[in-house]
């Protein structure tokens, strides 16, 4: 066993440096978490990775990479409905496709407590978009607490497991990017040893479970009496805190204060630190529902209060509701421009802010000049040996010569970056399974260009399938590449349900063929010339045709074989001791 | 003690990993409070890797910002470039192994690779410290870091993280197996009078 599993399973209190997605994992142990769940996706991802380094043997819980985030939420849900404490993790665009399942949530009785992991993404370091999913948590009538740093994630999972199994109630995590990846010295607490239960305590009578028309009104009622207990409780919690002493001296005669959350109360503690000035801080930590008791509290002790949130006006409209309806005198100030309302909130960024708001205590600085010298750029690439770039360059030169005025739509993955030079394959891009469909409706009376749309293999079993039986349905007369390298290749080589690494490989020629689909080929991608004639009979072909052009993924393959390597030359070191 | 920024980068596949892992154990044993993150997510080579160390009290949050670095730890030339011109503050130190890893753009003749001379001119410009780490014969290419991190050790530029901190951390994060090789990369740059010139 590795020194970090032996480590994160360790029974005894220990104090050690950690990321903040491999915290959440001592705090899921921790908290007795049984079944945990995800579908990949950065800024999630070693969540898993910490998870799978701890041998099965000794794994206290059931973890599974399920075939999409939507699966993967129902998957824990069915075992807190069992009495199980559960935890599902993904990325922020994950919540869009686990949704319909997850609007449900807040009527049902989760009896073993289940905590919803999201990775939001301010900044899109690592997204199709910036989505802020406190939204969510309004719409799904679901606590949400926001840690700012990995000692917060983890001790706010445990808070969180701890509520929601007090309430009954799914409770969300929202970590960002940079509280999942970020490394500091966390003070771990105990893992219990107590076996596990594995009882299926099910029990209907536990619900009902059964939302439909009228009956959904008593299910909805009773989530607002949950979350009406749980604002009571909120209005004394230690996660919603004074950061900065409260009662500092005026400003100009104007008393300051800024409520925050999350990272930006931390780039708040920078900013103050740099000026004598008093500002206090008011940091939610459960940011719904609102401690509003609390709130008016530190806002009447001010004269001016700035809420400080990053991406959208969560905070910003519920606080002015608030004070609105209290009749509060002390000015409310907020974000001015729409820039403000993007990128993630660093502490220059937000001096900025501060000192458009508060000019006198936080003097404006000059913009750092722009560098005079041009830095080439340097964007991510395909990897040298990859197949999805031989199979680009074959089906670019092909398209070039026979089919100039071809419409390429893009899929997320590895091969998204095919669009980019010198390739500028697949145009359009949306997110995980849109090709196919996005193809199909390019497709419709287009006899004069040719639709060619890109799919990676994970993304084929996650969101693909639904399109591919649409158009093998209606036949829509299109071409989509499956580019299958047998691994979910750009969020760090997780298994798929074709390579075997999970269980018996549910290929994907199978899978066409019992969908109806009558043109198939399937090609390595490295044969450009044959990849090319499939392609132009696909294409020349009257309705749906699908091309495989499948290479294993190089950078894995060549990873695997290093490790194995390694391992060998460390048995032989062991062994000449 | 004020806080100090370390901002690490190098091309994906360089092991940046390795450097930041030994950089932060190194920094903690120092008696360093640290925060730190690094770029984690898209999988590819070649790509920009980074990473983000901050040592001090009174750090709340672990990203250095643009133009406050005191010390740039780079694996390669043009990330050192854009390094230097970006993330290190005036008057701070540039450390960086001089190898080549050209992006897209210039082989596509888009764009200009960086010279030596460039480089001394933006540092020069901006009052740093810039030392060229070069070895030749190196066992693998995968050991830049190594002698990266030997060239720290011998320029005391981390308050209170000295050259046995560094060695004493890389015997804790290198492999056994490759333990022995790396110690001589890193010793043989540690020496002031090494194979590697200074800048
Ligand atoms: C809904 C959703 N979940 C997860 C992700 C993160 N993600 C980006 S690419 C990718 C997988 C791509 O795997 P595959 O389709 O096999 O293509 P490859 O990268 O291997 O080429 C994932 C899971 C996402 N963008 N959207």
């Amino acid at each position: 066993m590795s020194n970090f599993a032996e480590m994160i399973i360790k029974p005894q209190p220990w104090t050690g440096l950690m990321m903040g997605n491999h915290a959440l994992v001592r705090a899921m142990l921790e908290s007795g978490v049984r079944v945990a769940t995800t579908y990949p996706g950065s800024p999630t991802p070693e969540i898993a990775d910490a998870l799978m380094a701890i041998p099965a043997e000794v794994r206290p819980l059931y973890f599974e990479y399920s075939t999409n985030e939507k699966v993967a939420l129902e998957v824990a849900f069915g075992a807190s409905i069992n009495g199980h404490l559960s935890t599902v993790f993904f990325k922020s665009v994950g919540l869009n496709v686990a949704l319909d399942s997850a609007m449900q949530l807040s009527m049902m009785e989760t009896i073993g407590g289940m905590v919803v992991v999201l990775g939001d993404d301010p900044g899109a370091n690592s997204s199709q978009n910036e989505q802020d999913n406190r939204h969510i948590a309004r719409m799904s009538y679901l606590p949400m607490f926001e840690p700012g740093t990995p000692d917060e994630a983890y001790r706010m999972f445990k808070a969180a497991a701890a509520l929601s199994q007090r309430i009954n109630m799914p409770v969300f995590l929202r970590l960002t990017t940079h509280v999942c990846h970020a490394r500091e010295v966390i003070q771990f607490g105990t893992v219990p040893t107590d076996e596990p239960n594995w009882l299926p305590a099910y029990d209907p009578a536990n619900g009902p479970y059964w939302p439909i028309t009228q009956s959904i009104y008593p299910l909805k009622r009773r989530a607002f009496a949950k979350l009406a207990a749980v604002a009571k409780e909120v209005e004394t919690s230690p996660l919603n805190e004074i950061l900065a002493p409260n009662g500092s001296e005026p400003v100009n005669g104007k008393r300051l204060g800024v409520i925050t959350s999350g990272i930006p109360a931390f780039a708040m503690l920078e900013c103050l630190d740099q000026i004598d000035a008093g500002v206090d801080v008011l940091k939610l930590g459960i940011t719904y529902p609102l401690p509003e008791r609390r709130l008016l509290d530190f806002i009447n002790a001010h004269d001016e209060v700035l809420i400080v949130e990053e991406l959208d006006r969560v905070l910003e409209g519920e606080i002015k509701a608030l004070a609105f309806d209290h009749k509060v005198t002390a000015a409310i100030r907020m974000r001015t421009e729409t820039e403000q309302l993007m990128r993630e909130l660093t502490p220059d960024r937000l001096w900025d802010l501060l000192s458009q708001t508060w000019p006198d205590a936080f003097p404006a600085r000059a913009a750092r000049p722009a560098a005079e010298e041009d830095v080439a750029p340097r964007l991510p690439q395909m990897c040298p040996g990859c197949g999805h770039r031989s199979a680009f360059h074959a089906i670019r030169d092909l398209l070039a010569d026979e089919f100039p005025n071809a419409i390429t739509v893009a899929d997320i993955g590895c091969h998204s970056l095919g669009a980019m030079e010198p390739y500028e394959m697949g145009t359009v891009l949306m997110c995980m399974g849109h090709s196919n469909g996005t193809g199909a409706g390019l497709a419709i009376n287009n006899d004069t260009r040719p639709v060619i749309s890109f799919i990676g293999d994970s993304t084929f079993y996650h969101a693909g399938l639904p399109a591919i039986i649409n158009a093998s349905l209606h036949n829509h007369n299109l071409t989509l590449v499956v580019l299958e390298n047998y691994t979910t290749a750009m969020t760090g080589h997780q298994p798929t349900a074709g390579n075997g690494e999970m269980g018996d490989k549910i290929l994907i020629p199978a899978v066409l063929e019992a969908l109806g689909v009558k043109f198939v080929r399937s090609v390595d991608a490295y044969r450009q010339d044959e990849l090319k004639q499939h392609l132009r009979e696909a294409i020349a072909h009257p309705g749906f045709a699908v091309v495989i052009a499948k290479h294993p993924c190089m950078l894995k393959f060549l990873r695997d074989k290093q490790r194995r390597l390694a391992n060998k030359k460390e048995a032989d070191v062991g062994a000449n001791k | 003690m004020a806080n100090f920024n370390i901002y690490m980068c190098g091309v994906g596949g360089q092991g940046i990993g390795v450097l930041s892992e030994v950089m932060i154990q190194a920094c903690l044993a120092a008696g360093h409070p640290v925060k730190g993150v690094d770029t984690h997510g898209l999988a590819q080579r070649g790509g920009i890797v980074s990473s983000h160390l901050r040592l001090g009290a009174n750090v709340h949050t672990p990203r250095v910002t643009a133009g406050e670095a005191d010390l740039v730890i780079a694996l390669e030339r043009l990330e050192a470039f854009r390094a230097l011109v970006n993330v290190a503050r005036t008057g701070g130190t540039v450390v960086f192994y001089d190898t080549e890893f050209q992006p897209i753009h210039v082989r596509m003749g888009k764009a200009e690779y960086p010279s030596l001379a460039e480089l001394e001119q933006a540092a020069k410009k901006r009052q740093l410290r810039l030392e060229r780490v070069s070895a030749d014969a190196l066992p693998d290419p995968r050991m830049q870091n190594t002698a990266v991190l030997g060239r720290l050790a011998g320029l005391n530029v981390i308050p209170g993280v000295t050259g046995a901190h560094l060695e004493q951390a890389l015997t804790q994060v290198i492999k056994p197996a490759q333990l022995e090789a790396n110690l001589a990369v890193f010793n043989a740059q540690a020496q002031p009078t090494a194979a590697g010139e200074s800048n």
